[in-house]
């Protein structure tokens, strides 16, 4: 019972970890958050299913149009929404306000054109569990897990071998500086947002196979998200994948054995606390630095 | 006729939490994503408040706007301190926790299901009075030392801060008025509803009631005002099918506009004021002559 409780917390912490490396990467960058996070993940679930539904009945390709398009989708918003307001060195309210805007605009309009109805993929990943140690454990969840885990690394490789890395790693301590050196900075955020919006859009495509897919359930999976983000310190990504993992197991195990209607309670009681006790968050750098 | 007074009296109710924001947001530079939690705070305290003790609503009123002053200021002493987006973070898990718990507390406040039987009381020449008392105060405060000083933290905190004005303290006094609002109008909506239920604050209600502050004028109390007499009654005036969806796309689309374009909103930081109207037209008029 335990070890299926972990994998199943393990499962849904790595997706969140996926969004919440969305937000940190922008966070370090920029130091504001993207409200506007959410509607490239409910574009990956509905992308994945209109792929399966409609095109091709196969979950590979479902996923992979759902990450391309939701990576798309993040960096028309920086190119249209957040540029405009860089270019001028806008205060950071406005970028979240916009972000805001953004999110509100986008969600309704999709709740506009398909109905708040909620999709099961047509597809989608075996549901027979394997039995380990004497717990019987879906397959869904381990491949899940596994999947985030691969584009985790993935995304670390390239932060840490790549130029492109190290100009996201230099940028992330000084922008202005970066901007000397010579790196061209309005390129490199394109590409931030382009990996966050990516890893948006499989966290999307993932969560569509995992229940299903409806037009809130980018706001409502990205404020966990969020909450992880925080938790594990607002611009840190091993924090943000470290807070991720352990509210996904914390809230799995509260709603296994405590009661599920905790559920929800327990993370944004997390989050509370978190705040007043340690605000920089688990690995966070200190607020006077970063802000 | 009864209909639009009903409309009146709920654009009035809601003008008042709108002017609480405005306070915060546009004159203080703070931002926040769970005023509704305020609302529901000072309506299910002043309900309960009414319902088990048999007293007027103007005492079920002042205790809903205590209960949210109180937690505002509570939430507000350690969040705002941090610089950063922490206040944001905090006030967004205050909006939703205060919704979970409402949501969990079936036998105290009806759960999801609602409270129904609040006494009724709360009419419109009531609600016209407390707009008119809250305006005129809000009018004084603005142009009190108190309220310049909120500005010039709007403006530049460091600056601010420099010339020995206590940050931290005027961004609590802009919290904690902005809460007390806040609390007055969710308690007058309970007592003009006679009925409760968590959705009715849920997170995009406290979107909108930033984002109508955000349209009519981040520093203009009639910005705000002309702004929210349009904006709160327009799903009333247009009534078609889905508006509710199609009125949050608009919201969402001029909040990213008005940002980028006109990020001073409506009103920008400007007052309509009688004599202001006045020298306007002699302005106009003596244009005129010349020509």
């Amino acid at each position: 019972m335990f070890f299926q409780q972990l994998i199943n917390g393990l499962s849904i912490g790595s997706i969140y970890a996926l969004m919440a490396v969305g937000y940190s990467l922008i966070y370090s960058l920029l130091n504001f958050t993207n409200f506007a996070h959410s509607i490239t993940v409910t574009i990956g679930a509905f992308c994945a299913f209109f792929v399966l539904a409609g095109l091709v009945q196969n979950l590979f390709v479902g996923i992979i149009i759902a990450v391309l398009a939701a990576g798309g989708l993040a960096m028309l918003i920086e190119l249209l929404g957040y540029r405009p307001l860089l270019k001028k060195k806008a205060r950071r309210i406005y970028l979240l306000i916009t972000g805001l805007g953004i999110s509100t605009m986008c969600e309704n309009l999709i709740i506009i054109s398909f109905s708040s109805r909620f999709r099961v993929y047509p597809v989608n990943f075996s549901n027979k569990s394997i039995h380990l140690f004497g717990a019987s454990i879906g397959q869904v969840d381990l491949i899940i897990f596994v999947v985030c885990i691969a584009a985790l690394i993935l995304v670390e490789l390239f932060i840490h071998k790549s130029r492109f890395g190290l100009a996201i790693r230099g940028a992330s301590f000084d922008l202005d500086a970066t901007a000397i050196m010579g790196v061209n900075v309005q390129k490199l955020i394109l590409i931030v947002f382009l990996i966050a919006g990516s890893l948006a859009g499989l966290a999307g495509a993932l969560l569509g196979a995992k229940y299903t897919a409806f037009p809130t359930l980018g706001t409502s999976m990205t404020n966990k998200a969020f909450i992880s983000s925080v938790f594990g310190g607002l611009g840190s990504i091993p924090g943000a994948v470290l807070g991720a993992i352990l509210l996904g197991i914390g809230e799995t195990m509260i709603s296994s054995y405590v009661s599920s209607s905790m559920r929800d309670i327990f993370a944004y009681a997390l989050l509370v606390i978190i705040l007043f006790v340690r605000p920089a968050g688990l690995l966070g750098k200190h607020t006077e630095d970063k802000a | 006729m009864n209909y639009w007074l009903g409309v009146a009296t709920l654009t009035g109710i809601y003008m008042i939490a709108i002017l609480g924001v405005s306070v915060l947001t546009g004159f203080t530079g703070l931002f926040s994503m769970g005023h509704a939690g305020f609302m529901a705070i000072g309506a299910y305290t002043s309900a309960l408040v009414t319902k088990t003790f048999h007293v007027p609503i103007l005492v079920g009123l002042i205790c809903g706007m205590l209960a949210a002053l109180l937690i505002g200021l509570l939430i507000g002493y350690p969040t705002l301190r941090l610089k950063g987006d922490y206040f944001v973070i905090a006030t967004l898990g205050i909006g939703e926790v205060t919704k979970l718990i409402i949501e969990n507390l079936p036998d105290l406040t009806g759960g999801a299901r609602g409270m129904t039987d609040v006494p009724g009381g709360a009419t419109f020449p009531m609600v016209l009075c407390f707009l008119i008392v809250t305006v005129w105060l809000l009018h004084n405060f603005i142009r009190s030392k108190h309220g310049r000083n909120c500005i010039a933290v709007r403006e530049e905190e460091l600056a601010a801060a420099s010339i020995g004005t206590s940050v931290a303290s005027y961004k609590l006094l802009a919290m904690g008025i902005s809460c007390a609002l806040c609390g007055i109008s969710g308690a007058l909506l309970a007592h003009y509803m006679h009925y409760l239920s968590p959705t009715m604050f849920s997170m995009i209600k406290s979107d909108e009631l930033v984002m109508t502050v955000i349209l009519g004028g981040c520093g203009s109390l009639t910005g705000t005002i002309i702004a929210s007499m349009i904006l709160v009654p327009l799903p009333e005036i247009l009534r078609f099918g889905s508006v509710q969806e199609w009125r949050m796309v608009f919201y969402g689309l001029l909040v990213v506009l008005v940002i980028i374009f006109k990020p001073s909103g409506l009103m920008g930081t400007k007052e309509l004021s009688i004599s202001g109207i006045r020298s306007f037209f002699g302005h106009v008029k003596y244009k005129g002559k010349e020509r």
